[in-house]
């Protein structure tokens, strides 16, 4: 057929999109669940919960529209990811739904509250990890056949792919604490201040730990980075001035910037893990190209996308606003 | 012996879809309802319909939230355990999921914060706004869904290349020939089954005598929609089953448990198919009305499943009686429509215990026949996964293991045991507390805990204080 776009660039966008959507949005309602054993007492979980509570459902709606634009837009990701990942698939979404059961749960619950707080607690702590996993088994590349998965069961659980999923844990927690210096006041923000800094530094150390171990990893990125200086150098430069804003935000008392700041420090890591592996969308074999749907299924599916996606993004934002300021004792 | 991953896929994605289609058939209706009802306290200002409202949207969270956190799993199944098929089919699947996303589930779980904690945060007809807005997306999501799954039973508009689908004409495949009937059948079981629920519920509070003239408001609105709902569902499925012996002729003919082609077929009302030697044991029939109620002709000609060989044939024993178990569902149904209209002369059916109690027993009957009939559907589709194209074996991951596959199989049992219990002990204890608890002044703990559609519901869960 007469291809007067190349949709398949369009799609990456897209889908890019709505990946790093999820896990900024789901990141921080999910950090809450990381941060919940940790906090200072159980009025302060209360408060955390509820900060999240009437958004973290649409949050994770992004999840299904990542899995299901992949689908439509790039299925080969979709049936070799899934394939490989399916114990680490089974685990985070088992995460998910305990802990999505403990949202509703936990306040009417007295004598056995404490189960759904670990259920909170553990729930969001094996998805998140799953999930940083998933980025580490993309980085490694997978076993592949004639666009078929041929690797065994557990070829994601590897040294690195358990950096990169204790890696994605400490970074949600950053951003739920910085969410919730944004949302709360008094005692428990003073309280998220001080986790911002720790986790920070934590951060910081995993970003190190895996700049190095990646190019060893996949000699194509060692490649790509060290062979001269090219524009992607920015990227990291832009993590680390993130870095340094939510460092001197916090320094400060400010109360929006933090999570603003972290917001960047994720956006800019993510596209440094896009630039590394550029155009390979299943690695080590198959590039975008090769793992794009049929080029009318991309057309039709983008006209709609074209046509509804801003009235999505204005009712989200709406709601978001109905449920804005600060959380307080509970009330919104 | 050596595990199937295979047998084993296949129970684990028949366990997480049945556990699925429980809340959904439930939801879709009762978001209707719950529109209703607010549309009519906005017009009418009568306080009634704002008690049942708020009540019934306690309800509905609870089996909301179910219905989300099964539902992520299942977007998630396909490319587990069916990768093989979803790649072959990504062109057609992958776009019309995606459109379910984009239309449906953004759009519900938008609105449904404002549905459930925005009562007093926007006015009155913001939240009808947000009342419609929630059933909206679940007609939405329903029209996606079926269309995927119609298409896996009656496949249109595609061409088969390399071994992968491509759409030739959107249009045939997602109006393909059994979408239409099966999205009438659909959402005509989602609101019968919205209906007997709110009748059985209602009947339980008034032989309680327990906000009497709101349940009793309830359970008259529910009894009319059931006189009427109930015989089109009959007329609706019959033409449905015209329609499959048009395109499926071996899943008709297991139902029929007729295993020979003929003409002037008996219709069985009981039977034991003996799939192995090909025929039926302890026949109970009646002469001649098979052929009549499929072909419209005494004698007319009904295929059987000798047509094909025994190892394409579907599980005889279970399309056969599951398909009895729905029918028998549906004229219970439309028994009792009748009952509550005979009984409606000097308000009787507001006093018959008899009445009342089989209400109660019969809020359990959408499900069962909503179960069965989707096991007709898919069971009798085997061995195809897409029906004469493609098979279940073809549709799997390769790379499946049959460890891999009953460790997540044993894994989602467990998981969806807790999930399920907790989730029915909670609904027993709004259903217990009633329009009064529902109604009751919210203090500020109350607020406090209200911020999670199961939360909503003002009732506490293990009893305690
Ligand atoms: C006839 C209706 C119907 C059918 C056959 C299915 N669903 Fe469903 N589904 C719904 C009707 C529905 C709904 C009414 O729209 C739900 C129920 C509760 C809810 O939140 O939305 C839902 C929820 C729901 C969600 C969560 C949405 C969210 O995040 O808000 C997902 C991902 C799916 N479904 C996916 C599926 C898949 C992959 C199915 C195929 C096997 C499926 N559903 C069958
Ligand atoms: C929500 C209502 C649904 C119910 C209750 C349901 C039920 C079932 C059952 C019982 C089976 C097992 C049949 C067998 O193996 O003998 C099955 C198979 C299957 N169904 Fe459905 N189904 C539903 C909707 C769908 C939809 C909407 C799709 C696709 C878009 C779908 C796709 C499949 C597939 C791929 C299989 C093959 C796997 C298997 O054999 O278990 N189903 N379904
Ligand atoms: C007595 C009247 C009924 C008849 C003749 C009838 C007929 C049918 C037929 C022939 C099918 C299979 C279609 C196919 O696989 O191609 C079916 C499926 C189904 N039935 Fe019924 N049905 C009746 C009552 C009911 C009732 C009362 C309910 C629920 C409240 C129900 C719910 C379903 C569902 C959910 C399916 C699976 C989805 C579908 O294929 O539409 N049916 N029905």
């Amino acid at each position: 057929m007469e291809q007067p776009f190349d949709l398949v660039i369009i799609w990456a966008g897209i889908i890019g999109f709505s990946v790093m959507m999820y896990v900024l949005m789901d990141g921080f309602d999910l950090g809450q669940g990381i941060l919940y054993p940790f906090a200072p007492d159980d009025h302060s979980r209360d408060i955390m919960m509820n900060s999240v509570a009437p958004v973290w459902d649409g949050n994770e709606t992004w999840l299904v529209m990542g899995g299901a634009g992949l689908l439509g837009a790039f299925p080969l990701v979709y049936s070799v990811f899934l394939p490989a990942l399916y114990i680490g698939v089974f685990l985070m979404l088992a995460g998910l739904i305990f802990r999505g059961v403990a949202f509703e749960f936990r306040f009417k619950a007295n004598t056995t509250k404490y189960i759904w707080d670990w259920a909170f607690a553990g729930g969001s702590f094996v998805a998140t990890f799953a999930q940083g996993a998933v980025v580490g088994a993309y980085v490694q590349g997978f076993a592949t056949d004639n666009f078929v998965y041929v690797g065994g069961a557990f070829d994601w659980l590897t040294p690195f792919t358990i950096i990169t999923g204790l890696g994605l844990v400490a970074g949600y927690a950053l951003l739920g604490s910085t969410w919730l210096i944004m949302k709360t006041e008094g005692e428990l923000q003073q309280w998220a201040y001080r986790v911002t800094l720790r986790l920070l530094v934590l951060v910081l150390l995993v970003f190190a730990i895996i700049s190095i171990y990646t190019p060893f990893v996949d000699a194509g990125v060692m490649e790509r980075w060290f062979h001269g200086f090219s524009i992607i150098w920015f990227l990291p430069l832009l993590a680390l001035y993130s870095a340094y804003l939510i460092y001197s935000s916090v320094k400060k008392q400010q109360e929006g910037l933090p999570f603003v700041a972290t917001m960047g420090l994720f956006l800019f890591t993510y596209l440094g893990l896009l630039a590394s592996k550029w155009p390979y969308l299943v690695p080590p074999d198959y590039t975008l190209w090769d793992a794009a749907s049929a080029y009318e299924s991309q057309l039709f599916l983008l006209l709609g996308f074209l046509f509804v996606i801003p009235f999505v993004l204005g009712y989200i934002a709406w709601s978001y606003w109905i449920f804005r300021g600060k959380v307080k004792g509970g009330y919104h | 012996m050596e595990l199937d991953p295979l047998l084993l896929s296949r129970i684990q994605f028949a366990f997480v879809v049945c556990f699925h289609a429980i809340f959904p058939v439930f939801t879709i209706g009762l978001a209707s309802f719950i529109a209703v009802l607010e549309a009519l306290s906005l017009k009418t200002g009568n306080p009634l319909w704002q008690r049942l409202s708020k009540f019934w949207i306690q309800v509905f969270a609870v089996v909301f939230g179910m219905g989300v956190v099964s539902g992520i799993v299942m977007s998630f199944q396909f490319g587990t355990n069916w990768s093989n098929f979803s790649y072959a089919t990504a062109n057609f699947l992958g776009p019309v999921l995606s459109y379910e996303v984009i239309t449906a589930f953004f759009l519900e779980a938008a609105f449904l914060g404002v549905l459930l904690f925005g009562r007093d945060k926007v006015p009155q007809g913001v939240h009808l706004f947000a009342a419609m807005m929630v059933a909206l997306g679940t007609f939405i999501s329903s029209f996606w869904i079926l269309s995927a799954n119609s298409l896996m039973q009656t496949p249109d508009g595609l061409v088969l290349r390399d071994g992968l689908y491509y759409v030739a004409s959107w249009t045939d495949a997602i109006f393909n020939p059994s979408f239409g009937y099966r999205f009438l059948h659909m959402a005509l079981a989602s609101f019968l089954t919205a209906s007997f629920v709110v009748a059985g519920v209602s009947a339980w509070f008034i032989m309680q005598k327990r906000e009497l003239a709101a349940n009793k408001k309830a359970l008259s609105i529910s009894l009319w929609l059931i006189l009427i709902l109930a015989p089109a569902q009959v007329v609706v499925g019959d033409f449905h089953g015209l329609n499959t012996l048009k395109h499926q002729p071996m899943k008709v003919a297991a139902m029929e448990g007729n295993w020979e082609t003929g003409t002037g077929v008996p219709l069985l009302l009981f039977a034991l198919p003996d799939q192995e030697n090909q025929q039926n044991l302890f026949e109970i029939k009646i002469p001649k009305l098979a052929s009549f109620i499929l072909t419209h002709d005494w004698d007319g000609e009904v295929p059987g499943l000798n047509e094909v060989a025994p190892e394409m044939q579907p599980p005889v024993f279970i399309v056969f009686w599951a398909f009895r178990v729905m029918v028998a569902m549906g004229m219970l149904m439309v028994l009792f429509g009748l009952a509550g209209l005979w009984l409606r002369r000097g308000d009787r059916y507001l006093e018959s215990k008899p009445f009342l109690n089989g209400l109660r027993v019969m809020s359990l009957s959408p499900f069962i026949a909503v179960l069965s009939g989707w096991i007709v559907t898919e069971t009798g589709r085997a061995p195809w996964l897409i029906y004469e194209q493609m098979t279940h074996a073809q549709g799997l991951t390769p790379s499946l293991t049959g460890g891999m596959a009953l460790f997540t199989l044993i894994g989602y049992v467990l998981v969806y045991a807790m999930v399920f219990s907790a989730g029915v002990f909670y609904l027993m204890s709004v259903f217990r507390g009633g329009l009064e608890t529902a109604n009751a002044e919210q203090t500020d703990s109350d607020v406090e805990k209200a911020q999670r559609p199961i939360s909503a519901a003002n009732a506490n869960l293990d009893g305690g204080l």
